[in-house]
């Protein structure tokens, strides 16, 4: 068994019966359900409006190579550096360079998944730059040492107790149980830290090819300042992120908002098209960015899930996940938790080691149902199942399938078999079933009923 | 050894030699001028400007955001400085813009157009910045500031209370339009930063439980005149 799986299924049983720490997952989505339900209400039309998202995405996926070459030479028209990085080794490399050449010191962050990908902060930490994350709830993971629990909410499943102890032991300030006074402990800690920062990292939403812009979403400020007062702005983007014009934006940011976190629009949303141009007072002087492929090419040259490139990160696949509310994020142990992340991951990461992933579903299709983008996420788990039937089937998969073809092409054996299995059920009921404890734990066999299916529809009085 | 670029370009061309199909579509929906064929199904923005206006305080207020409608300049300048007054403010950066100088000249405290002499650590000090904008939507309650309309990227967001002044003329009823109205106006020449700023700044992340005022702004008033 992979190392993952094995960390996968002790922390989904752990997780999954600690009620306390489910309750309060729960109410925190509360709010979220509400929230999010009025906002689509003002939607004149939800359904269509997803349609429109998913061809704007599509359109632009489908043709990603001139896509992103005009992306490229108009961010190079505004004065932006492009870089390029097959994998995440290159990306960092890539970014340490930057910095070594800026004789860099500080570097601010602000919220963004790709780094965590290409495991950024350790390789800035250990070449000796001072990394902070400005994010509040990516701070706070920072400080716990811990991965982001939720891409939107990182550190939606710790109590303002474990924070107020958390900024005690590191910032020295006193307890409070006040999330307003929290927030203003964090924000006071930080402010500085952007003024004195020299380089400003951030991720990308959306890659514009019409304008060469790129569009980062958030709601706290930090990315508008982490982008503003640094000398250097280094954005770091996968290359599906590209949509084909500024109108595209005009759906896919409500969209966004509305679906990730119940809000009209997040609080800003920003387009950046190079570094401080001529006439302008302030700006980083330089802008780069770093576009990175790390398997998703693997993605795209898979036309059945290649709509999982669509993606757009807004969370709401995990905000409805009843898999995700029961185990929490971490037991994913992946930078993408939830429905999206058990899809892509195997892409990303193989499938052999992370196919386990796949059975993290009840296939209730609440995800697809949620997207905004009408990713088919409950199919493409289905999908990956039988990938990895078929790539590397176990032995029991290929026992129990050559038994189970031998057995239903012969009715008399199906028959037999079935009426020994009636007869032996009330024993198999008190004896430990090969491969069946982890769900016996918790379930009982059902009682046999008494004839077969067959037998009773031939018996039946029509 | 090739360079990662043609690689990456290599492998997509690679990739997309297998057609994927189109979405499957639960309707009609065309890929096209997205603002205008998706525009009916989205948020409503108003048919009129009166609607707009309406629809654009209704969005306010459910953001938090203080709408503040007076009828010509001189007003505005009263209103502000009426703000600065009831709110103690001693420092406030604003924007080098003829709408903004007057109200500037007009307030109790000490003031500094901070894009004539930018200086980061002196703006942080400040405790409101004052700005106009490119347009405002009535559809979401978003205001559109730039670089070239807001006194640079810091000077809309680094003050504790960010004053937006505008002309009621400045209210377009839907996202599309405002970009397109952006796009219009700067053609290739975009300022470095564009931002639709929806309400103050504020965070979940604590249980989920909303805070006004994370990095960026506490409190968001627009002065709109006429
Ligand atoms: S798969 Fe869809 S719902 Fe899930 S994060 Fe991506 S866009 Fe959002």
């Amino acid at each position: 068994m992979p190392d993952s799986k094995a960390i996968f299924l002790k922390d989904a049983t752990v997780n999954a019966a600690d009620g306390d720490q489910r309750a309060f997952i729960r109410k925190a989505l509360g709010g979220y359900y509400t929230n999010r339900d009025l906002q689509k209400a003002r939607y004149r039309d939800w359904e269509r409006a997803r349609d429109a998202a998913s061809l704007a995405k599509w359109s632009a996926v489908n043709d990603l190579a001139n896509v992103l070459e005009k992306f490229t030479a108009n961010f190079e028209r505004n004065g932006g550096v492009v870089h390029w990085a097959r994998d995440a080794a290159e990306a960092r490399a890539i970014i340490l360079k930057i910095a070594e050449d800026a004789k860099a010191k500080a570097i601010v962050k602000s919220k963004c998944m790709t780094s965590e990908e290409i495991h950024l902060n350790d390789a800035l930490e250990k070449a000796g730059y001072g990394v902070v994350e400005s994010d509040l709830g990516e701070f706070i993971q920072q400080l716990r040492g811990e991965a982001p629990y939720h891409f939107v909410f990182p550190c939606m499943h710790v109590k303002r107790e474990a924070i107020s102890e958390l900024f005690t032991k590191h910032l020295g300030t006193a307890p409070t149980d006040s999330p307003e006074e929290l927030t203003m402990i964090a924000r006071r800690h930080l402010r500085q830290l952007y003024v004195d920062a020299d380089i400003g990292i951030t991720g990308a939403n959306f890659l514009v090819a019409e304008t060469g812009q790129i569009s980062i979403t958030e709601n706290e400020g930090n990315a508008r300042l982490t982008a503003a007062l640094p000398r250097i702005h280094i954005a770091l983007s996968g290359i599906e992120k590209v949509v084909n014009n500024l109108d595209d934006l005009s759906v896919l940011l409500p969209m966004l908002a509305t679906a990730g976190a119940g809000q009209p629009m997040t609080c800003y949303n920003t387009l950046y098209s190079g570094p401080r141009k001529k006439g302008e007072c302030d700006g980083p002087e330089e802008f780069h960015i770093v576009l990175l492929d790390n398997a998703r090419t693997r993605l795209l040259s898979d036309p059945e899930q290649r709509d999982a490139l669509h993606c757009i990160r807004c969370g709401a696949c995990l905000n409805v996940c009843p898999i995700f509310k029961n185990i929490g994020g971490l037991a994913y142990g992946t930078t993408y938790q939830g429905p999206i992340g058990s899809v892509i991951t195997p892409h990303l990461r193989g499938l052999k080691q992370w196919n386990h992933l796949s059975g993290a579903s009840s296939l209730c299709g609440a995800c697809t149902d949620a997207c905004p983008v009408r990713i088919d996420l409950h199919h493409h788990l289905l999908h990956n199942r039988r990938n990895a039937a078929k790539e590397s089937p176990t032995l029991f998969d290929r026992a129990f399938h050559n038994g189970f073809n031998f057995v239903i092409k012969r009715p008399w054996l199906f028959a037999t078999g079935g009426r020994i299995f009636r007869a032996t059920l009330p024993l198999l009921q008190k004896l430990p079933l090969p491969y069946m404890g982890a769900w016996m734990k918790t379930r009982d066999l059902p009682k046999a009923p008494s004839q077969s299916f067959r037998d009773q529809w031939k018996n039946q009085n029509v | 050894m090739s360079d990662a670029r043609s690689d990456i370009f290599a492998r997509i061309r690679e990739a997309l030699k297998v057609k994927a199909p189109k979405p499957h579509l639960k309707t009609d929906a065309n890929p096209g001028k997205t603002s205008t064929v998706a525009k009916p199904w989205l948020p409503d923005g108003g048919e009129t400007a009166d609607a707009s206006l309406t629809i654009l305080a209704e969005q306010l207020a459910k953001l938090k955001a203080v709408l503040i409608r007076v009828p010509d300049k001189a007003a505005a300048a009263k209103a502000v400085a009426e703000l600065s007054a009831a709110k103690n403010w001693k420092k406030v950066a604003f924007h080098g813009h003829e709408l903004l100088r007057p109200i500037a000249a007009s307030l109790p405290c000490e003031t500094w157009e901070a894009d004539a002499s930018f200086d980061k650590q002196r703006l942080e000090g400040c405790d409101a910045g004052i700005t106009t904008c490119e347009s405002i939507v009535a559809q979401l309650g978003s205001i559109l500031v730039s670089s070239a309309t807001s006194g640079g990227r810091a000077l809309s967001v680094l003050p504790h209370v960010h004053v937006v002044v505008a002309e009621a003329s400045q209210v377009v009823p839907d996202l599309g339009e405002a970009l397109a109205l952006a796009k219009a106006r700067h053609g290739d020449q975009m300022p470095s930063m564009l931002s639709f700023i929806t309400g103050p700044s504020r965070t979940g992340d604590i249980e989920r439980i909303l805070v006004l005022g994370a990095h960026g702004p506490k409190e968001l008033y627009l002065v709109l005149i006429g």
